[in-house]
């Protein structure tokens, strides 16, 4: 049996099948109790009390981040408003386990509703509510297996982080789950073990327990019962992996030597160093926002010219892009409140649309910018969030201009400013193709939700076709046009992008080693037939099989 | 009854880790402890996780805190302290 899910944490896991089910059954609507309802409410509280000691000693044991979601839990176990509600449900006759569960539902509900990071925490609720039932109903919570020999892979409907705390590389093989996004709890702690991990994997837990099974955490394929030749397989291409990332070294090239640069998206100064350590020539995408974040008043110029001077220095004669500020409704600035709620934040007031408000904040980040690069080897370019039209184009590099930076530009990222790149182009120096958001925006398919998760795919037709038009009204105008997101670090799509016509690759920097490998492994004349025949094709995996198709070379490094 | 306005800075809002901490303060307090969003809603109860992860206050949002009684300035100032940090 064959799966699919989305491959969020990377790296091929294999083992038996350990198949968690944490779900304990719903306690009979109208069930009710013999005796005095104090005892029952009695009950009932010590069920909580009992679960909510249980995971802050979990987490007293896990520590770290882990430690601090558990303490949270248990808080939430015995949350006084749950206790007000089980309380009255069971002064109405309701047993204990009914009380709990339909106290907990209301909550759940609401949290539900509020979608995101609340949203997922939602299955949190779930995980306590299910212990709570299981000491009343005298139920063994069933818990993960001690750990064997060899390690597991654990396949759950969800995981909680009451499951997932105290585990270990040693203990899990991969992660399989039936639910969750990008942002739950089995992706991030995946992603902190280093253990590969695919989310949003429909019937999963039909699995057989104990089968072999074989986990590939970045296509988000997962395999029962392979053969020991697939099982071999798999961990060649991941041996493989490696070896490339050693042996494949110097700038980003394709096999006949036509130089693509490899740049690095960082986040923070930390970032830059496992920029350098990865070979990256440059920075293609520099997030500006960790400057502003969690203040209450804005950098100081001087703050800001330290950080921009350390990001040009590290790379002498290499280009750094940075990003103006691109804080907004989701992530609001204290210092800039908006001026209403958003209801679709995603939607609102972001990037240079709040310089537009906020003209003065945009002021002082491009003088700061303008002064580290006077005095830096690095050459500057800045862009701008965000940007859905040539004027508001036309206004960002004027502003650029008056504050003396050297070459302005624009993210493209927002469907109209694809749709019209020729007109964009003409007011700017240079553009670069934001692949998520410009996926988002394309099919209305909000970024954190798992369950759209197929409509985010780099491989859809409609989002190369906006790509492609992008890069042709580049080549036409004779600018750049680079590409930072996740398309870029898909080895494949990192060809096709080349052969469409991108100038610049921007990735992560624990993925460009791949990305370079793959590019020397062909050349720009094997891109070219790889982008045309994945622009023709009708759906998203036909679109990927049909450009891997005519680059032979990443089979073998296992790419 | 005293009242402590406070505009919360965390990233995350008064969620996960500083919803955590501004809980198990308030739990300390003898007193009743109530909390709104600055300009609208119904206030809730300071002592609740799931109520202040209900409430959905994001960075940049001010909230009101409510307490009376003996020691409420003190854990007025706490709690603000805690809403206010980054």
């Amino acid at each position: 049996m064959n799966l699919r899910g989305v491959g969020v944490s990377p790296g091929i896991g294999h083992g038996p099948a350990y198949i968690l089910t944490t779900r304990v059954p719903e306690p009979p609507e109208g069930a009710t109790y013999t005796g005095e309802s104090d005892q029952e409410k009695e009950r009932a509280v010590s069920a909580l009390a009992q679960v909510a000691g249980e995971l802050e000693s979990r987490g007293d044991r896990a520590g770290g981040e882990a430690g601090e979601i558990l303490k949270a839990q248990a808080l939430m176990a015995e949350d006084p408003g749950l206790i007000v509600k089980i309380r009255s449900c069971v002064e109405q006759g309701m047993a204990a386990e009914r009380a709990v569960y339909e106290s907990f539902g209301k909550y759940r509900e609401v949290l539900a509703g509020l979608g995101g990071y609340l949203g997922e925490r939602a299955a949190d609720l779930d995980d306590i509510r299910d212990r709570v039932i299981a000491v009343l109903t005298g139920q063994v919570m069933p818990g993960l297996p001690t750990p064997g020999p060899e390690p597991y892979v654990l396949v759950a409907h969800d995981l909680a982080p009451a499951d997932t705390a105290l585990l270990s590389r040693e203990t899990v093989a991969a992660f399989v789950t039936e639910q969750g996004g990008p942002t739950s709890h089995t992706a991030i702690i995946a992603r902190a073990l280093g253990v590969p991990a695919v989310v949003a994997c429909a019937a999963a837990t039909t699995l057989t327990a104990g089968v072999r099974v074989l986990v590939d955490g970045t296509s988000g394929e997962v395999r029962a019962q392979p053969t020991a030749s697939d099982v071999a397989q798999a961990q060649n291409v991941a041996s493989a992996r490696q070896e490339a990332i050693a042996q494949v070294r110097g700038p980003g090239r394709t096999q006949d030597g036509v130089a693509v640069p490899l740049l690095a998206n960082v986040g923070g100064p930390g970032d830059v160093e496992a920029a350098l350590a990865a070979g990256a020539e440059g920075i293609g995408l520099y997030r500006t926002e960790f400057l502003y974040l969690g203040r209450r008043q804005p950098p100081r110029p001087e703050e800001q010219e330290e950080a921009y001077r350390a990001a040009l220095d590290a790379f002498p004669g290499g280009p750094v892009v940075v990003r103006t500020l691109d804080a907004g409704a989701d992530k609001p600035l204290a210092f800039l409140p908006p001026p209403a709620p958003e209801p679709n934040p995603a939607l609102g007031e972001r990037g240079v649309r709040l310089f537009r408000r906020h003209p003065e904040v945009m002021e002082t980040q491009l003088d700061a910018l303008a002064t580290a690069a006077a005095g830096s080897s690095g050459r500057l370019h800045v862009m701008a969030a965000m940007v859905a039209t040539a004027e508001e184009a036309r206004w960002f590099a004027a502003a650029c201009r008056s504050a003396d930076l050297p070459s302005a530009g624009v993210m493209i990222e927002v469907p109209a400013a694809a749709l019209r790149a020729p007109g964009l182009l003409a007011e700017v120096d240079f553009v670069s193709i934001g692949t998520n958001d410009l996926a988002q925006y394309c099919f209305a398919a909000d970024r954190e939700l798992g369950a759209l998760s197929e409509l985010q795919d780099r491989w859809q037709p409609a989002l190369l076709d906006l790509v492609a038009m992008t890069v042709s009204a580049a080549r036409a105008a004779g600018k750049p046009c680079g590409v930072c997101g996740e398309a870029a670090a898909d080895p494949a799509m990192a060809c096709v992008l080349v052969g469409l016509g991108a100038t610049t690759l921007s990735m992560s920097p624990a993925v460009l080693p791949a990305t370079r490998a793959a590019l020397a492994g062909h050349t720009m004349e094997q891109c070219r037939f790889a982008a045309q025949a994945a622009r023709e094709a009708p759906t998203a995996a036909q679109a990927r099989a049909a450009a891997r198709a005519h680059l032979p070379g990443l089979a073998p490094l296992g790419l | 009854m005293g009242e402590r306005k406070a505009t919360v800075a965390a990233e995350v809002g008064l969620h996960a880790r500083p919803a955590a901490t501004f809980v198990q303060t308030a739990m300390t307090a003898p007193m009743e402890i109530s909390v709104a969003k600055l300009g609208g809603g119904d206030p809730v109860n300071g002592k609740s996780i799931l109520q202040i992860m209900a409430l959905d206050v994001r960075q940049g949002e001010t909230i009101v805190i409510k307490a009376e009684g003996e020691g409420s300035d003190e854990i007025l100032e706490q709690l603000a302290s805690i809403a206010t940090t980054p």
